[in-house]
């Protein structure tokens, strides 16, 4: 059962993380940060865990988790894109950029590609007003970025199943 | 300048918007200071700390609201309640602001309007424009803002981003949520937190993409909600709303009522549209919930309206024959016939009668009065024989009174409190939410069960300390307890000498000193780690005030009345009684337990726990009820039946009382109730027993008639009749009926008759009577001339009996025992949302919950058998066995299984035995030895069971009419 012997081991994991954190002042951040740190997202699992550790609910974890946008509730694409919303972006064109990169990958914010490639999260100012509108993928930013430009950028990510998907 | 101060002026119909800044029934509030203030050119006086809303609010100003409610702390994210406060700049939010001396504050200004108008506009343009066809309409504080703010149009228009198009969730069978109506005033959350305790609801998402979700954005049916109703009920908008209201429209009136479930008693108005009951909302002004529902008393009504539900009287001559149904005389003739006949053959003995904590105070009372003076002998008991006769032993023995010793708003002044043998989240859940909510300010909470009960896991509350106990070891765990606080010195020396009898206690003491008590060497009895004993001692005997609440846990033993005895000489040990915030709780199970034992439903003791055997008594008894009464105190239920087996006991009258399925040792209770001549059955459904019975008379549900139900904090409530009774006569009116066949007259127009009698005969019912009920809303008993409008807190300044005494409480371990045979204890209880037998809560939506009883059974001794989850196992002892499906759990020691018994068809009654209480025959429960086995199909019992089941159902449908 390689399955349930997965499950087990992971919810160790996340219980040592959780008792190594849990005598701290507000140690619910924490203990969230060092989950996605170390699995990269808060699996589902996790919330009930970190209820009971903490004498939570399950509710009050997962609002947590959802109003800090940073946290992920699932594992992110092989590379995240993040796109700039903020004004100076806004201002050269980013919420059409926005839609056609939206549209182009068949996702929307927050979500990842179907072939687990491309994680697509929003940022306001990657720090490039100059060269607006920007994006960036993993720790490189672009600038001056067209939908021609990003279908190159592509290519050269050399991640084929974007393309099969419709 | 106008005061507003009066508690007794509160309007409970009133939303006040944030609450009193003292509890408004506490002393607390009377001697808040004064501040006075100006609202619109009023002046008025107001308790300090009292927001500007509600300081506005008690002035009969009310200033626009969406986000407030009273029973909910402010949170001020609205932005409609706005004033103007002289010499303060901007517009601050009246909910969330204090009042001050001397303020001067404007409610209404063009400019208020103005701002509160774009307020409405922003939520209105994100709402459906729909009010005509929603099920909220006449009822939704969003439209009445709108209104209340003038808003006739809205510039945003309605095709931006909005919610409507969100998805309902109707997992809940009694609610739904509808996101697109949500307002997102976060107020359904914070009922969930603050007033139910559970925070099963959260937010999703900020800013204009927030939504409510319930778990981790789950269905409601799916997050750890228990379906209370604090959030559909505190929801301004349609977005969280009854089903029933959905499917038929606004109620037209209501009348306030008490719930017919449980004994924390709670108050209700139940909402009437013409003669259909739509739905039972918690009522604000009732002191045992103050506004607080659970899932039965809520939701669950289905069950007076069932199909099942039997509306007339029918007869037969032998239970192989189908029904007959019958007029109401014949019936009756019929059963008084046979009564007389089995007297005349058998002896005035012969027959008897059984009272039911279901029915109402007067009810039980001419019950037991028709045994005693028609049926000429004191054979009368009640189910409270199965679950708290100890306590009304017990309590007796050692302060004087046969009932707990506090009010419920008691809970709210605790410090320590000790839970032992209960388990009030799903027993007595609206109890449970008011007990974390003090748990969540800091109290601390000690629980002795064999069981990780729910409450030890409770959200926001830190500390806790679990103990852990064998099942049948309660008194070794008291004495322990006592062992400690006396070789510490914890003990209260001035309360003791002060109080108590000092030669008792003495004895007591050298008998607690001995070291067969001590945390050791009690730990190999009862399993509990000595240092945690010595923890919970100190803990309780060290509170400001230690408050012990237990349950059934406590009193379905062998030692059970030793137990209720050692929880009393504890909170006399400690000076934990006399005031508010301490005392012995017991938790009551049934609506009326409390009031069926008040009433006199004790072979030994008339109305009042006054002896029968007392000439003095008896006497003033006599004259009022014009017939000599029987000096010999009657058969208990165990009796009845023994006798029954025997064949010298002949004929039972069994009000609304299954014990056909309540009852221990079920083979050995049928086998009694094949052996009589002429049972009388009076119940809303065909039950269990009924299907042994010879005359069937229909029996009143809670809403067909007027009456009162005593709760677990001795407060009578009315019950009020909402509709006329289904079978065309409410339960006293049958006993009436029955009594007047026997040639006994009884002819009360009207049970407020039946309560003046109860009073006039009563010492501590003395002072009620219908008008000081409708006056007062409730009244906690003693009420008399020492105490007119009743007592919260008993023993205040002396015990009942004078002075408390201190009984020594030898443990003696159950002859229940674990042998080779039966390596395994069973202990039983209860869950939320079925209530006692079930033959309530198994005809409502309830059965979503819980659709069948389930042995849980620890992962050791389930690998041991070989047993996995959702398994069929056999459960036997030494009285029978049935077959149950197992679950696998860690909330219970290895060596104990549990289960329920809330569906007739598992039997768990078949393997209890009939050991019993020493002294009130209380059955022993909490403990069986069993064995566990895996099994593929049912035990011989449940093939039975279901055969003369499906029997008698046939019976029923073939019944004819004559
Ligand atoms: S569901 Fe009702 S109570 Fe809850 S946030 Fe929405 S409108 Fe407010
Ligand atoms: S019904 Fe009660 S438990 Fe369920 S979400 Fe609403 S308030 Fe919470
Ligand atoms: S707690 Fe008891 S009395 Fe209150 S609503 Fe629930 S069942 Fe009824
Ligand atoms: S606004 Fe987009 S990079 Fe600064
Ligand atoms: S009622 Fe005051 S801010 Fe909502």
């Amino acid at each position: 059962m390689p399955e349930i012997s997965a499950e087990i081991e992971q919810n160790a994991a996340l219980l040592e993380i959780i008792d190594s954190h849990k005598a701290l002042e507000g140690a619910l951040l924490p203990i969230l940060h060092a989950i996605q740190q170390r699995f990269t997202y808060i699996p589902d699992t996790a919330i009930p865990l970190i209820a009971q550790q903490l004498n939570l609910s399950r509710a009050e974890v997962h609002s947590v988790t959802r109003f800090y946008s940073f946290f992920r509730s699932t594992a992110p694409g092989k590379h995240t894109l993040q796109l700039c919303r903020a004004e100076a972006c806004q201002a050269r064109g980013s919420r059409a950029l926005e839609q056609a990169i939206q549209q182009r990958l068949g996702i929307g914010f927050h979500q990842t590609t179907a072939d687990r490639a491309i994680s697509l999260e929003p940022v306001y100012c990657l720090g490039n007003c100059a060269a607006s509108p920007s994006i960036r993928i993993g720790d490189t930013v672009y600038g001056g970025m067209t939908i021609e430009r990003f279908e190159r950028l592509l290519s050269t990510l050399a991640i084929p199943v974007v393309e099969a998907q419709s | 300048m106008i005061k507003h101060w009066d508690p007794s002026a509160i309007d409970y119909e009133t939303d006040y918007g944030t609450p009193a800044p003292q509890p408004e029934y506490s002393p607390e509030y009377a001697e808040l200071p004064e501040v006075s203030l100006f609202i619109d050119g009023n002046s008025l006086k107001v308790p300090a700390g009292s927001s500007v809303m509600r300081a506005a609010a008690l002035a009969g100003i009310s200033i626009p609201k969406l986000c407030a409610s009273d029973n909910l702390q402010a949170f001020g994210s609205c932005r409609l309640c706005l004033v103007e406060i002289e010499g303060r700049k901007g517009y601050p939010a009246s909910c969330t602001t204090p009042v001050e001396n001397g303020m001067r504050i404007l409610t209404e200004s063009g400019k208020l309007a103005a701002l509160r108008r774009n307020v409405m506009e922003l939520y209105i343009s994100d709402h459906p424009l729909d009010c005509l066809t929603c099920p909220s309409n006449g009822d939704c504080e969003l439209q009445d803002m709108a209104t209340a703010v003038d808003l006739t149009e809205v510039r945003y228009g309605y095709d931006g981003k909005n919610h409507l198009q969100a998805e309902q969730d109707r997992s809940n069978p009694y609610f739904t949520f509808d996101p697109s109506k949500c307002i997102v005033c976060s107020r359904c959350v914070r009922a969930c937190e603050e007033v139910q305790g559970t925070f099963a609801l959260g937010i999703d998402g900020r800013g204009f993409d927030s939504k409510i979700v319930a778990g981790q954005k789950q269905s409601f049916m799916a997050s750890d909600c228990v379906s209370c109703g604090a959030c559909v009920q505190t929801c301004p908008t349609a977005a969280l709303i009854d089903n029933a209201i959905i499917e038929h429209g606004q109620p037209q009136r209501s009348v306030v009522t008490t719930c017919a479930y449980c004994g924390v008693g709670c108050a209700f108005k139940a909402e009437m549209k013409g003669n259909q009951l739509l739905r039972m909302t918690p009522y604000k002004g009732g002191p045992a919930n103050r506004g607080h529902s659970c899932v039965k008393g809520r939701f669950a009504l289905g069950y007076a309206s069932h199909p099942d539900r039997v509306t007339e009287p029918m007869i037969r001559d032998n239970i192989n024959q189908a029904w007959r149904t019958v007029s109401w005389d014949e019936a009756v003739n019929f059963a008084a016939d046979r009564l007389r006949t089995i007297q005349q053959q058998h002896g005035r003995r012969s027959i008897g009668g059984i009272t039911s904590s279901r029915c109402s105070n007067e009810e039980t009372y001419l019950v037991q009065k028709m045994v005693r003076a028609a049926f000429g002998n004191n054979n009368v008991d009640t189910c409270a024989r199965v679950c708290h006769s100890p306590t009304g032993y017990g309590l007796k023995q050692t302060l004087g009174e046969s009932a707990g010793t506090q009010d419920f708003d008691s809970v709210e002044k605790a410090d320590v409190i000790v839970v032992i043998g209960a388990n009030p989240t799903d027993g007595h859940p609206v109890f449970a939410s008011r007990l974390r909510k003090r748990l969540r300010e800091g109290a601390q909470l000690i629980v002795a069960d064999p069981r990780q009960i729910d409450l030890l896991n409770s959200v926001h509350v830190a500390s806790t300390l679990h103990l852990p106990l064998r099942p049948g070891t309660n008194v070794a765990f008291i004495n322990a307890i006592a062992h400690v606080i006396i070789s510490e010195g914890l003990e209260d020396d001035a309360f003791i000498a002060q109080r108590c009898e000092t030669d008792a206690y003495r004895e007591w003491k050298s008998f607690i000193s001995d070291a067969k008590h001590s945390p050791q060497a009690s730990a190999a009895i009862t399993g509990i780690n000595a240092d945690d004993l010595r923890q919970a001692a100190r803990r309780y005997a060290n509170a400001g005030n230690g408050a012990i609440y237990y349950g059934l846990g406590v009193t379905e033993h062998s030692q059970g009345s030793t137990m209720v005895m050692g929880i009393a000489n504890l909170a006399m040990l400690t000076g934990n009684i006399g005031r508010a915030g301490v005392g012995v709780n017991p938790l009551r199970g049934q609506n009326n337990v409390q009031g069926s034992c008040d009433m006199g439903s004790f072979p030994h003791e008339l109305p009042g726990y006054r002896a029968i055997g007392d000439d003095s008594v008896r006497a003033q008894f006599e004259s009022v009820w014009g017939v000599e009464l029987d000096p010999e105190p009657g058969f208990r239920i165990t009796n009845m039946l023994n006798e029954a087996v025997a064949g010298r006991y002949k004929g039972l009258y069994c009000q609304g009382e299954d014990i056909a399925q309540s009852d221990p040792n079920t083979q050995h209770v049928q086998a009694a109730l094949r052996n009589l001549d002429c049972l009388i059955v009076q119940d809303i459904f065909l039950n269990e027993t009924a299907k042994f019975a010879h005359v069937f008379l229909p029996g009143s549900s809670f809403l067909e008639k007027d009456g009162t139900f005593t709760n677990a904090e001795r407060r009578i409530s009315p019950v009020r009749k909402v509709i006329e009774p289904l079978g065309g006569k409410a339960d006293w009116e049958a006993t009436m009926a029955l009594s007047n066949a026997l040639g006994y007259p009884m002819n009360y127009q009207h049970p407020a008759e039946i309560m003046a009698e109860i009073a006039s005969l009563t010492p501590t019912f003395a002072g009620v009577s219908y008008q000081r009920l409708e006056q007062q809303g409730s009244i906690q008993w003693p009420c008399n001339q020492d105490a007119p409008g009743g007592t919260a807190v008993m023993h205040e300044t002396e015990f009942v009996r004078g002075l408390g005494k201190f009984v020594v409480t030898e443990y003696l371990p159950t002859s229940e025992k674990v042998t080779r045979r039966f390596p395994l204890l069973l202990t039983t209880g209860r869950i939320l949302s079925q209530y006692n037998v079930g033959a309530q809560t198994r005809r409502t939506d309830n059965m979503q919950w819980h659709p069948q009883d389930i042995l849980d059974i620890h992962q050791h001794d389930a690998e041991d058998r070989g047993i996995v989850d959702g398994d069929k196992v056999e459960i036997s002892s030494r009285a029978g066995a049935t077959v149950l499906t197992a679950r696998i759990t860690e909330q219970l020691q290895p060596g104990v299984v549990y289960t329920t018994f809330h569906h007739p068809e598992s039997g768990a009654n078949v393997i209890t035995t009939d050991n019993s209480d020493w002294a009130t025959n209380c059955p022993e429960y909490k403990v069986t030895a069993v064995q566990i086995n895996k099994v593929t199909e049912e035990s011989a019992w449940q093939q039975d069971f279901q055969q003369f089941s499906s029997k008698q159902q046939a019976l029923l449908k073939d019944k004819l009419s004559s």
